[in-house]
């Protein structure tokens, strides 16, 4: 049972924020409201009006409207093509021509009506992902909805995206329009809603106003308190693990992403990378982990030359990698949980040798690492598509930290991951620094780079603009993820 | 025997964890999650139905009595029941025995070989196409659609063939020798595209359905060339395969080889590949995922190309296995339709070794009895044909079977479909 007797109500003109981890039942609600799936009990009231709703377009002629976590787009579509997709404009009646012109017209007066810029004749897949996401509220704005419902719409956005779209949705709440805003980040809850809603295990747990403190609103997510800064000693940096001196790297369109970079991270310290996504870090790290051609500089490993090793000798030379993009890069989702805890040592002792892989060895090591890194699944046996974010994020953890490491490179170590993971992961992140390894943490979330780093070095544009400790304030950070440079604020750390 | 964790996650949760899904991705994953037993008996069942129409449609004296079907039903009836259970009886009496061989054994009139010919059929015809199955079956869990199991094959035939009549050896090396000719032509057919795939991403199913043609068209051109074409000929036919290379028979009139048997332990062998080997282990992670293989550390290239080798190599052998078992000669149909039949077969059989294997006796058994079918009811050795592509079809697409007989599952797959298609 995904829900239990819930009961929420939205009043026009509010923005309503459905908090919840991960497999909550967040999901399953809001579905429900959009006519994906039918409740087995209960009912739906829109004005006062008791509807059955048996697919999303019954919700949407009821005035709801949802935009999903996984945009619904057609990326060889313009902007308009896909807007009008479902509801196309005709002349002639329903067999004719596509009005393609009054389509158009329809997209820049709704953009403007509620001031959302969207170029209609832009191909979606040309469009970075916080214009793809306006397209999806247009889209559902032109249908005249009432209530719009957001499923985790920050998830995949920067944090400037994330400020854009927390305005727009203050705008449209002016306008009359009711929001429902899914979401597990507390920040943005306090930040923009009017009225929060908890749910935990598909029950309604407790309702709470934006002056609630994150803490508690994260205990009542959680189930129990949970610290969400994260505690640590000060660091005891030793030798030079990795350095990185004059990268250059080109992305796959051959444009220079990385464009010089030097830095160094020593042992039993973390350096954090902070910047807006999209600055080079990942091509940075790809260049370092041998998935990805530097076009010049080097990256040495304890004075061994990386330059040119695949990516299975740099794993092999000590190196553990937590890659950014989980689903992706990170797992296996039809392979067990036990095959993901051995993904790059399936062929190294205990667990292969030669041809043969030895499922017991397997097996037994993923039991204890199921157990020791608390990741919450059915058996070490089931698909890992099957385990909420967290849980696979905690897979790729214990699986990276589960063999001695020189360097570790956790990259947005937390995205996707619940409250209750974070912590975890955070803590295995700090205990992994004080065995002595170097740890090397790319977040675009500030917070999370603040919180785990012993310094900062803030990427833009391809540089490392500067290098600074975390207690510096957080503006002046921004303010060099923006990059803007002051005199004052330089702290080279070498 | 297959020690796959059931990979079938609630379908909603995966609709909406996936976040892209290729075609090949989508297509695995229909593949899989369906009930794969029921759905296969079910289709077998559906398949046979309306072969049962087709045979009453192909024969014009039962359908001539459909035109009075109002007056006299049961002439209509009657006739079709007769000819559909005589067809389909003949269909069990060629593939797996014949009650009436039997019970003259056992009267002491009859003779074993004759009550086992139906058996042997079946495994003769079903020998060589295990090796095809498993080699598109095994390409399919690395990723790789391998439509040059027939071209793999034909190469197999012609180097086994030729190391057959070619090189004198002793018995039983011989035959080795000329087994391992054929996995190695199919294996080098196979490494071309793996190679072309690895190094310039050039796509299989292109380059391998040209090497078909080339393959084909080579055997049809090398078996009219002097030292490979029998000079006591006038047609296009090679040299026998000395007996020493030729795979030992039951005694005739069985044609039943040790084919079968090495194909079972073939089978065995790519069942260990598959889930026990860490090659079988990098295999179907890049199958599923490329990109957290490659993160992971291992070499896509690398392992595209090995899959391929082997795969070719499968089906190499499953050319070999029917020219020094069921042919003993090179014609330009030697290898038959062997490689394509290893397409369907590998979908019956799900990409499962045991299940390509059996999926094989199956196809095996559907032509031996098809043999007895055309002899005996006169109905066309072409309605196997159908039979095997309808029961492929259903296979493909589990869930118009699930509709078709209200299957649990068949409410979710709706959903799923309303779930993509979002506003």
């Amino acid at each position: 049972m995904a829900n239990d007797h819930i009961d929420i109500t939205v009043e026009p003109g509010e923005v309503h924020a459905l908090l919840g981890e991960n497999g909550a039942g967040k999901s399953t609600l809001m579905n429900q409201l959009y006519g994906l799936l039918q409740p087995d009990e209960g009912e739906i009231l829109v004005d006062g009006e008791a509807k059955v709703f048996r697919s999303p377009r019954d919700a949407i002629s009821a005035g709801i409207g949802m935009v999903h976590q996984h945009f619904m787009l057609v990326p060889v579509f313009t902007v308009a093509e896909n807007i009008a997709l479902g509801a196309e404009e005709t002349r002639g009646g329903p067999l004719g021509w596509l009005d393609r012109r009054r389509n158009r017209r329809d997209v820049l007066e709704t953009s403007k009506r509620y001031g959302l810029p969207v170029d209609p004749d832009a191909l979606v897949e040309n469009l970075p992902v916080g214009a793809q996401q306006r397209v999806e509220i247009v889209k559902a704005l032109t249908r005249d909805v009432d209530l719009l419902i957001l499923d985790e719409p920050t998830a995949v956005l920067t944090p400037q995206e994330t400020d854009e779209l927390l305005s727009v949705m203050r705008s449209l709440a002016e306008t009359g329009k009711s929001i429902v805003f899914i979401t597990h980040k507390l920040r943005e809850v306090k930040a923009i809603a009017d009225r929060i809603t908890v749910i935990r295990r598909g029950r309604t747990v407790g309702t709470a106003t934006p002056d609630t403190s994150e803490d508690e609103l994260a205990a009542l997510m959680v189930g129990r308190d949970v610290s969400l800064e994260v505690t640590k000693t000060p660091a005891d940096p030793g030798r030079e693990v990795l350095k990185v001196s004059g990268l250059v790297v080109d992305d796959d369109r051959g444009v220079r992403v990385v464009d010089g970079v030097d830095l160094v991270v020593r042992s039993g310290e973390v350096l954090g990378i902070a910047g807006v996504q999209g600055n080079g870090q990942t091509e940075l790290v790809e260049a370092i982990m041998g998935l990805r051609l530097a076009r010049a500089g080097k990256v040495e490993l304890e004075d061994a030359d990386l330059a040119g090793r695949s990516t299975k000798q740099v794993l092999g030379a000590g190196v553990g990698y937590i890659p950014e993009d989980r689903s992706l890069d990170g797992v296996v989702k039809d392979f067990t949980v036990a095959e993901n805890l051995v993904l790059d040592l399936y062929d190294r002792e205990p667990f292969g040798s030669g041809l043969k892989l030895n499922l017991k060895a397997i097996a037994d090591s993923a039991a204890e690492r199921v157990s020791q890194f608390d990741i919450r699944t059915p058996s070490p046996q089931s698909t890992v598509g099957t385990l909420s974010g967290g849980n696979q994020q905690k897979v790729v953890v214990a699986r990276e930290m589960s063999r001695p490491l020189k360097l570790l490179i956790a990259s947005q170590p937390t995205r996707g991951v619940d409250v209750g993971s974070i912590e975890f992961i955070h803590n295995q992140i700090i205990h992994e620094r004080d065995v002595g390894t170097a740890v090397l943490v790319v977040s675009s979330e500030l917070d999370e780079v603040v919180g785990l780093a012993d310094r900062i070095a803030v990427m833009y544009r391809g540089r490392i603009l500067a290098t600074v400790s975390p207690d510096m304030p957080r503006e002046e950070i921004g303010l060099l993820m923006a990059g803007i440079t002051g005199d004052t604020q330089e702290e080279d750390s070498e | 025997m297959t020690t796959e964790a059931p990979a079938a996650p609630p379908e909603k949760e995966k609709a909406k964890e996936e976040k892209e899904e290729s075609f090949l991705g989508l297509f695995l994953h229909n593949l899989w999650s369906a009930n794969t037993v029921t759905v296969t008996i079910l289709s077998i069942f559906l398949a046979l139905v309306i072969g049962a129409v087709l045979i009453v449609v192909s024969d014009s004296a039962v359908l001539s009595t459909f035109s009075y079907f109002t007056a006299r039903p049961s002439d209509a009836l009657t006739g079709s029941w007769d000819l559909i259970s005589r067809a389909y009886a003949d269909l069990f009496k060629g593939a797996i025995f014949d009650p009436a061989a039997i019970q003259a054994l056992f009267n002491g009139t009859g003779d074993w070989k004759t009550a086992l010919n139906p058996l042997s059929e079946t495994l003769t015809y079903a020998a060589p196409l295990v090796f095809t199955g498993l080699s598109v079956a095994l390409a399919f869990r690395g990723g790789l659609f391998n439509i040059g199991g027939q071209g793999q094959a034909v190469i197999g035939c012609i180097t086994a063939g030729v190391a057959g009549f070619a090189i004198g050896l002793p018995a039983g090396l011989h035959l080795v020798v000329a087994l391992a000719a054929g996995l190695i032509g199919g294996a080098l057919w196979g490494f071309l595209p793996g190679l072309l795939k690895a190094r310039t991403g050039a796509h299989e199913v292109i380059t391998t359905i040209m090497l078909n043609y080339t393959a084909t068209l080579f055997l049809g051109w090398l078996i009219l060339q002097n030292g490979i074409r029998d000079p006591e000929r006038t047609d296009a036919i090679s040299k026998t395969v000395d007996s020493s290379a030729i795979l030992p028979a039951m005694p005739a009139p069985l044609r039943v080889h040790l084919g079968i048997v090495l194909a079972v332990i073939v089978t065995a062998g790519v069942a260990w590949l598959i889930n026990r080997s860490s090659f079988g282990f990098e295999l179907r992670a890049v199958g599923v995922n490329q990109n957290a293989a490659k993160t992971a550390g291992m070499s896509v290239a690398k392992t595209y190309t090995m899959l391929m080798v082997v795969a070719g190599g499968l089906a190499g052998l499953g050319g070999a296995v029917q020219v020094l078992g069921t042919a003993d000669k090179l014609t330009g149909q030697v290898a038959g339709n062997i490689g394509f039949d290893g397409l369907l077969v590998a979908l019956l059989g799900r990409n499962k070794p045991w299940g390509t294997l059996f999926a094989a006796i199956l196809y095996g058994a559907l032509r031996a009895g098809g043999n007895l079918m055309q002899v005996d009811v006169g109905i066309s050795l072409e309605l196997v044909t159908v039979l095997q592509a309808l029961i492929v079809i259903f296979i493909a697409a589990p869930a118009l079977v699930k509709a078709i007989f209200q299957l649990r599952d068949a409410r979710s797959a709706r959903l799923g479909t309303s779930m993509a298609k979002g506003w």
